[in-house]
């Protein structure tokens, strides 16, 4: 079977940070961090194309807009209401609920966007085969360089991550 | 080095993680979660029974009536809407200014808005008298060929609530996922481990996951400010888009605003005191998060009291005689026992607060806290009693008194949030462990 590739544990952020750093310098394009915690150096040195902003901000004009159409459509057209002679186009009141709308589905982008750009739900993922890496989630720090990257070399690759003064290195199956 | 830290200094990453989790995981239940539980299962009975007999005999069975016919139920709701606040103000608005203390209360804070807000949505809901038809309140095809009036503010408060309650458990259950992650990676039993396991999604903690992540919470918290200001103002429409004396005033939104935050803070310390000490938490919930909880009430209680001025003085100023008579009656009317008991329990008692001994003295602070949500209530009570029962024409005055079945689902709805809220602190991270892990690696930091 194909290995996932190999894995270094670390004690403390700056050496993940550090060890990262180096393996980007060494021309390592697949390379992967697991963290406790969110550790802001990280996004420096493996950089993503975040489009959440994007997708966020496109939902939340949708909602404007659909806020907007169906009060329209409804206090207009379908089911118009005359109070008094006052215009039925009354858009100063239609403003709450414009609001209201463009904040769910602004927010409904920022969750589902954040678990479609993550892939989750992901049951299965074959780092969760190394040893004790249940500590990632708690108080330990890895890196990870994946078997996929073109300059992959069991041997190599593991000689260089020891080098980066890891607690220990493991090769993990696929 | 401040005299009172976000954290007890020592904690590491990984003595907070078990610190959190083992209450779950692996600590025995304290006691006194049992008592409590016990107590609030009671109540959540008295909740069932007073809701089956409201279905069956109809809403007539609480004291309202024509001229007061909102009574209870909406002095209810928007007591609890506005306990919620706290719990986004903590959660969104101390996120964005970068407050870093909110890290160890926000989770339970976060918690408490979801159930407070559940139990405010029970009242308007039974308060329809048709309770199974709410579904009519939204708009959608139907073959009665009606739909809602959008130039009216309750129509806004079901898009406002609804809203509300979506984005808090959507913000709510984005923060739990890493530390759902790290409760599946401690799992002793298969059972638990699929439980968290499934809850979690499948959280790694990639760069990738906590890039989004970041980016997820802090535009959601962007969402969310104005959001809970909306909420409340919107809450607020309902009386002030009325004409009715004593209610129709520009005040009534940034007046109920800092009035929900305030009773917001009462309930968090409500909360957070008793927590500390049964689970052993005073190295996280530190002096720190009590004291400067305190201090917020202690500001949004001040805005409240300058309203409470300030409503008399421009009925005078303004010069109509209806509005003049509603703060008279207000006052000096046939409710002035709970008008008096409100000023009392959110004016005067609360100015102890400038004191430093008392803001520091778990126990005193408790009591000024219940004495709070106590007088909110009574707050929103007087606003909708005193106005309601003496309007423009003497002919259709009346009086309103609570009844046995008022109370009942009053109280029931207490041990409904009881009973949720003891359910969240047993089986699910009640601090988020991930955000304490960043206060302890940046105390660290610092201290180098």
């Amino acid at each position: 079977m194909k290995p996932y590739g190999i894995i270094a544990e670390f004690d403390t952020p700056e050496d993940l940070v550090r060890a990262a750093r180096q393996a980007r310098d060494r021309g390592f394009r697949r390379i992967e961090t697991y963290t406790p915690f969110p550790v802001p150096e990280i996004e420096d040195i493996i950089r993503h194309r975040n489009w959440l902003p994007l997708v966020v901000l496109i939902c939340g004009a949708t909602g404007t807009l659909t806020g907007y159409l169906l009060q329209t459509y409804i206090a207009v057209y379908d089911y118009p209401i005359n109070v008094g002679g006052r215009p039925l186009h009354s858009w100063p009141s239609f403003v709450v609920i414009m609001f209201e709308l463009t904040v769910l589905f602004a927010a409904f982008g920022a969750f589902f966007g954040t678990l479609i750009f993550n892939g989750l739900p992901r049951p299965y993922h074959p780092v969760g085969n190394a040893r004790g890496f249940e500590a990632a989630s708690q108080n330990r720090f890895y890196l990870a360089i994946e078997a996929a990257d073109p300059q992959f070399d069991a041997e190599d690759t593991a000689r260089f991550l020891a080098s980066l003064n890891p607690e220990r290195v493991e090769h993990v199956a696929g | 080095m401040k005299a009172t830290a976000d954290i007890a200094p020592g904690q590491t990453f990984g003595s907070v993680t078990d610190k959190i989790a083992d209450i779950v995981l692996t600590r025995r239940t304290p006691l006194t979660w049992f008592a409590v539980m016990y107590v609030a299962v009671l109540l959540v009975g008295l909740f069932v029974i007073a809701v089956s007999w409201l279905l069956y005999k109809g809403v007539g069975v609480w004291g309202i009536k024509i001229p007061v016919a909102w009574g209870f139920a909406i002095t209810n709701f928007v007591w609890w809407i506005g306990i919620g606040h706290a719990g986004t103000l903590i959660s969104a608005i101390l996120l964005l200014l970068n407050q870093k203390w909110r890290n160890s209360i926000n989770r339970f804070a976060e918690a408490m808005t979801l159930f407070a807000v559940a139990c405010a949505g029970v009242f308007p809901l039974l308060h329809l008298g048709r309770p199974w038809l709410f579904y009519w309140l939204f708009p959608y095809p139907n073959t009665m060929n009606i739909q809602p009036q959008f130039r009216s503010p309750l129509v806004w408060d079901v898009f406002a609530v609804s809203t509300y309650a979506t984005v808090s458990l959507l913000f709510w259950y984005l923060g739990l996922l890493p530390d759902l992650a790290a409760f599946r990676d401690r799992a002793k039993s298969s059972v638990v481990y699929k439980t968290y396991g499934v809850l979690s999604l499948g959280w790694r903690g990639t760069s990738n996951e906590w890039t989004y992540h970041r980016t997820a919470s802090l535009l959601l918290a962007g969402l969310a400010t104005p959001l809970v200001l909306s909420v409340h103002t919107v809450v607020s429409f309902d009386f002030t888009i009325s004409i009715l004396p004593g209610w129709h005033s520009t005040i009534f939104p940034p007046y109920f605003v800092a009035g929900a935050i305030y009773s917001g803070f009462a309930m968090v310390l409500v909360l957070a005191i008793p927590i500390r000490t049964v689970y052993g938490l005073k190295g996280l919930i530190t002096e720190r998060h009590l004291e400067n909880s305190a201090k917020v009430m202690l500001a949004t209680g001040l805005i409240v009291a300058y309203a409470y001025m300030i409503e008399p003085f421009t009925a005078w100023y303004g010069g109509n005689e209806y509005e003049m008579y509603a703060f008279w009656n207000r006052a000096f009317g046939p409710y002035w026992w709970a008008f008096l008991l409100n000023v009392t329990c959110n004016v005067f008692i609360p100015q102890v607060l400038w004191f430093r001994s008392i803001r520091r003295n778990t126990v005193a602070l408790f009591a000024v806290s219940l004495t709070i949500l106590y007088g909110m209530w009574l707050e929103r009570y007087v606003i909708i009693i005193t106005s309601l029962h003496r309007d423009f024409l003497p002919s259709s005055w009346g009086q309103f008194s609570g009844t046995f079945w008022d109370h009942a689902t009053f109280y029931g709805t207490i041990g409904l949030f009881l009973f949720l809220f003891l359910l969240f602190i047993r089986f699910l991270p009640m601090i988020s462990i991930y955000e304490v892990r960043e206060l302890v690696h940046e105390t660290v930091r610092d201290n180098r």
